[in-house]
């Protein structure tokens, strides 16, 4: 099946770094035609910044290219946009759904590649005014459809298929470029069910038997295993392995994903949060976050504990929290001391004591425009009514200037915020700053119950540490209880007393930190059973 | 993941909330038809009457609807491109006809220069366009007044000295359009059942909705749909967004000043100063009332939004006498109903987005009841 003359893409000595930060470090590898190549490998592995390079995304031109060559039939290519790349043969199905909900199947396979019927009228006003062929676009989406095996009504309007059809659409919108040599599926089965799975990838296998190479990106291992030739693992920017599948096992597989040469984690501590009651207990709640789903997740945190909620990228972990505060609109039942909190009112989340420090720093975390004392202050004086002078009995309240300021202060010094002085507007600081001025904001609210969603994202190793030593101290000294969020399983590991692992939207298992990060990893591949199928 | 399940019940009101605004204005009608007195043969032409003179500029609102920009209340532009181009014809003295024909022919270039500035400032106010266009059209009525009253017989020459301010220059407030009054109107025009029908302005619409049918069709109708639907999957594709979007709105103002102009040749008078400023709102409210939404619209709304939204203005007054005993109710309710309108299809194309989202959870939910996870 795999050619083993000239191969179709090379990639050589790829390197790419994004101001500074190292994403992709000396990736080489090659594809054949005909060839099944899995690419599997943590979030932030480096996958799609590989992918975007292959694909002649504005991202990588815009922060300054990559090193390295890229061959594509043996000549060096560097596209400048992604329809050179696409010009040249190369089809790339993202993970997120670029269809147009209001177009038929055949309408969206042939976007802007809509065969015409010539009208006069065109010779005056251009050839957009000719009509289009629409049997001709139905035979071509048909032929499309019809390499994948599967029946789709090139007439159905895509809004109302199943998120399987149009899964399928979105390839059969790749097949029907005549040019495709190379196609990329970026989770393709992530959304599929067992048995639309199993026939997207007998689809993918007769792809390849026609000459079209292909890059299979995937979380779900076993499909890796049985679908492709040659597997790459990728680690922090680097392939750690580039193997033939046949020879693997999934724990092969997950190890390596996962494993990092720091195993020591020197201040692990052992917390009994059995012993200790139960703080809150979240009860079958569901969040409809768009790409982060949550099903039917039950779990009950312990008071005093730091508790890791780790996962996938889009696996549904970042809608707990969102869900539980009521950003992101979600049901089930949620009870926080004894007490059952309204989900869906922000409001009742924080008056009863809980706080949320978000993912979305700019966004929902800080105020980018107003200084760093009022950045830390403002929610304790939204919630708590601190930091507040009264007057007349509570009716007139006046913002206490010098409480305000002492306090930035007081973060300030403790949290090692580099700033100018308090007054410095938030825009102006770095990320891993604006990161410990969101966690100010949270410690001055003194919940007793704080979750904290991707604290590191986009910080240096540096800043990375001294914020984790911030969330164990102030969980040490002020015994407030932590639920930390993190797609970086190390840093879970590095500071949680237990972990739970979110997959498919539902807690896949539990475990004690210092459990080997395999395990995890295997928690983070694993599928669920029988459930998946559908009812009747 | 699985369909929806929803009761009957659910279904009827989900249907007839869809359809809120045409129900109402229809129960409305149906309550003033008989207070008002008047025979069905006089409604049907007025009606008749009504559709001839407005649904050009109706129509003319269609294409950016299309091309996801929201309601066009740029079209005042159009209007005013029209204006100038039958004051132009006053002036120059051509009748009927042809006197149409010229001023449709001199609106065209201001038409198209104004809707491509306005479309290229809707690119710069993408999500915002509907208030954009609406600020716009107050913006270039500003022009409009600088060159009409003050530009025209000081700068332009204007040698009508009717149309002429007593001041030496400017256009007077009204505009006597006798020359062409009901030029098109009148040309093949029919009876029917005691109904006089104005065959040729009815044709000429018809040949517009034939347009507007065989536009969609077209690569650059296909276009603007992709844009209207999803601007960054569409500029994915290769697309040129920013160029279609203007486009339409060239295509619309375009229309508008043709429309304005048929408007106007039934009307017989022109409004320097006020006809532009309302039509944008009376079209846009019958539109709505003809059940289209700000993401949709068709023919049909159209037709179906004239008819109901001028059968109200025409019953309103007769049956505010009776029921009140004021005439004046009906010159109120025009207004107040073309704003209160608006507001309403507004605020239910914001509501029925934000459940149409909702819907997301209730699925989730009933598949965690679905699978035995949870009791209900």
């Amino acid at each position: 099946m795999v050619d083993t003359s000239a191969p179709l893409l090379e990639m050589r000595n790829i390197s790419k770094d994004f101001f500074g930060n190292q994403v992709l470090t000396d990736v080489s590898f090659s594809l054949h035609k005909g060839e099944i190549l899995g690419l599997v490998g943590e979030n932030g592995a480096g996958k799609s910044t590989l992918m975007n390079i292959l694909f002649g995304m504005d991202v990588i031109q815009l922060t300054g290219g990559y090193e390295g060559e890229m061959l594509v039939d043996g000549k060096i290519v560097d596209y400048t946009s992604s329809f050179d790349a696409i010009a040249d043969g190369i089809g790339m199905v993202h993970q997120e759904f670029s269809l147009l909900p209001d177009f038929t199947v055949a309408e969206n396979i042939l976007l802007n590649r809509e065969p015409e019927k010539y009208s006069f009228i065109s010779e005056v006003f251009g050839e957009r005014l000719n009509s289009l062929d629409r049997n001709s676009m139905n035979e071509k989406s048909k032929k499309a459809i019809g390499k994948l095996g599967v029946a789709i009504n090139s007439s159905m309007l895509v809004g109302r298929m199943p998120v399987g059809h149009k899964q399928f659409t979105e390839i059969a919108r790749e097949l029907s470029k005549e040019s495709t040599r190379i196609l990329v599926l970026d989770e393709p089965t992530a959304v599929l069910t067992e048995q639309e799975a199993s026939i997207l990838l007998s689809a993918v296998r007769s792809l390849a038997n026609e000459g079209i190479a292909i890059i299979f990106i995937s979380h779900r291992l076993q499909e890796i295993i049985d679908v492709c030739d040659t597997v790459l693992i990728m680690r922090d920017g680097k392939i750690v392995k580039n193997e033939k599948a046949q020879d693997l096992t999934i724990a092969q597989i997950a190890r390596w994903m996962v494993g990092r040469e720091v195993t020591h984690h020197a201040d692990r501590r052992s917390f009994d949060y059995e012993h200790s009651s139960v703080m809150l207990s979240i009860k079958n709640l569901w969040v409809d976050m768009p790409g982060e789903t949550v099903r039917n997740v039950s779990l009950d945190v312990h008071k005093g504990e730091i508790i890791g909620i780790g996962g996938l990228a889009g696996q549904g972990k970042l809608g707990i929290p969102n869900g539980a505060m009521g950003l992101f609109t979600a049901g089930g039942s949620i009870t926080f001391e004894g007490k059952e909190i309204a989900l869906n009112e922000p409001r009742r989340f924080l008056d009863a004591g809980m706080a949320f420090v978000s993912e979305d720093r700019r966004g929902v975390g800080l105020l980018l425009d107003e200084s760093l004392d009022w950045n830390i202050s403002f929610a304790a004086m939204q919630v708590n009514d601190k930091f507040l002078k009264k007057y007349l009995n509570g009716m007139l309240m006046w913002r206490d200037e010098k409480q305000i300021q002492a306090v930035a202060q007081q973060y300030i010094d403790a949290l090692e915020i580099k700033c100018t002085s308090y007054r410095q507007k938030a825009k102006e600081l770095s990320g891993g700053n604006q990161q410990k001025i969101c966690l100010a904001k949270a410690f001055a609210l003194t919940p007793k119950l704080l979750f904290v969603s991707e604290p590191t994202r986009g910080i240096d190793i540096g800043a990375k540490s001294l914020v984790l030593q911030a969330l164990r101290d102030y969980n040490e000294k002020s015994g407030t209880t932590i639920v930390m969020i993190s797609s970086e399983l190390e840093e879970l590991r590095a500071i949680c007393d237990r972990i739970a692992i979110v997959t498919d939207g539902r807690i896949s298992g539990i475990l004690p930190a210092e459990t080997p990060s395999e395990d995890f990893g295997l928690l983070m591949v694993s599928k669920r059973g029988n459930t998946e199928e559908k009812p009747a | 993941m699985s369909k929806l399940r929803e009761t009957r019940g659910q279904k009827i009101i989900g249907a007839l909330e869809k359809n809120a605004v045409p129900i109402l204005f229809g129960i409305i009608c149906l309550i003033g038809i008989p207070f008002s007195g008047y025979s069905l043969g006089y409604l049907g032409q007025e009606i008749i009457v009504r559709i001839s003179r407005n649904s050009f500029l109706i129509i003319a609102l269609l294409v950016p609807i299309m091309a996801g920009m929201g309601l066009n209340f740029g079209m005042t532009l159009g209007a005013m491109a029209g204006q100038i181009g039958l004051i132009f014809m006053v002036d120059w003295g051509i009748v009927g006809i042809p006197g149409m024909i010229l001023a449709m022919i001199i609106s065209t270039p201001i038409s198209a220069f104004l809707g491509w500035m306005c479309g290229k400032i809707l690119n710069m106010a993408k999500g915002r366009e509907m208030v954009t266009s609406y600020i716009i059209g107050f913006f270039i009525n500003g022009v409009y007044q600088l060159i009409v009253l003050y530009g025209m017989g000081s700068v332009i020459p204007i040698k009508n000295t009717s149309l002429v301010l007593p001041r030496g220059y400017g256009i007077r407030n009204t505009v006597n359009l006798i020359t062409i009054r009901k030029a098109l109107d009148n040309l093949l025009a029919i009876r029917f059942l005691g109904i006089s029908i104005p065959f040729a302005t009815l044709l000429i619409i018809a040949l517009l909705c034939i347009f507007i049918v065989w536009f969609r069709r077209t690569k650059l109708g296909q276009d603007m749909r992709a844009v209207g639907q999803d601007m960054e999957v569409a500029r994915a594709a290769g697309i040129r967004v920013e160029h279609t979007r203007i486009v339409s709105v060239v295509i619309s103002t375009i229309l508008a000043g043709y429309g304005m102009i048929l408007y106007l040749q039934n009307m017989g008078t022109l409004n320097t100063y006020n006809s532009h400023m309302q039509i944008g709102m009376f079209s846009i409210a019958a539109l709505l009332v003809g059940g289209a939404s700000v993401a949709r619209a068709s023919i049909g709304n159209v037709f179906l939004g004239v008819s109901l939204f001028h059968l109200m203005f025409v019953v309103s007054p007769p049956a505010g006498k009776r029921i009140i005993g004021d005439a004046q109710l009906g010159e109120y309710f025009r207004v107040f109903v073309s704003y209160g309108v608006i507001t309403i299809a507004l605020v239910l194309y914001e509501i029925r987005k934000r459940r149409k989202a909702a819907r997301g959870g209730l699925l989730l939910a009933q598949d965690q009841v679905d699978s035995g996870e949870v009791d209900a």
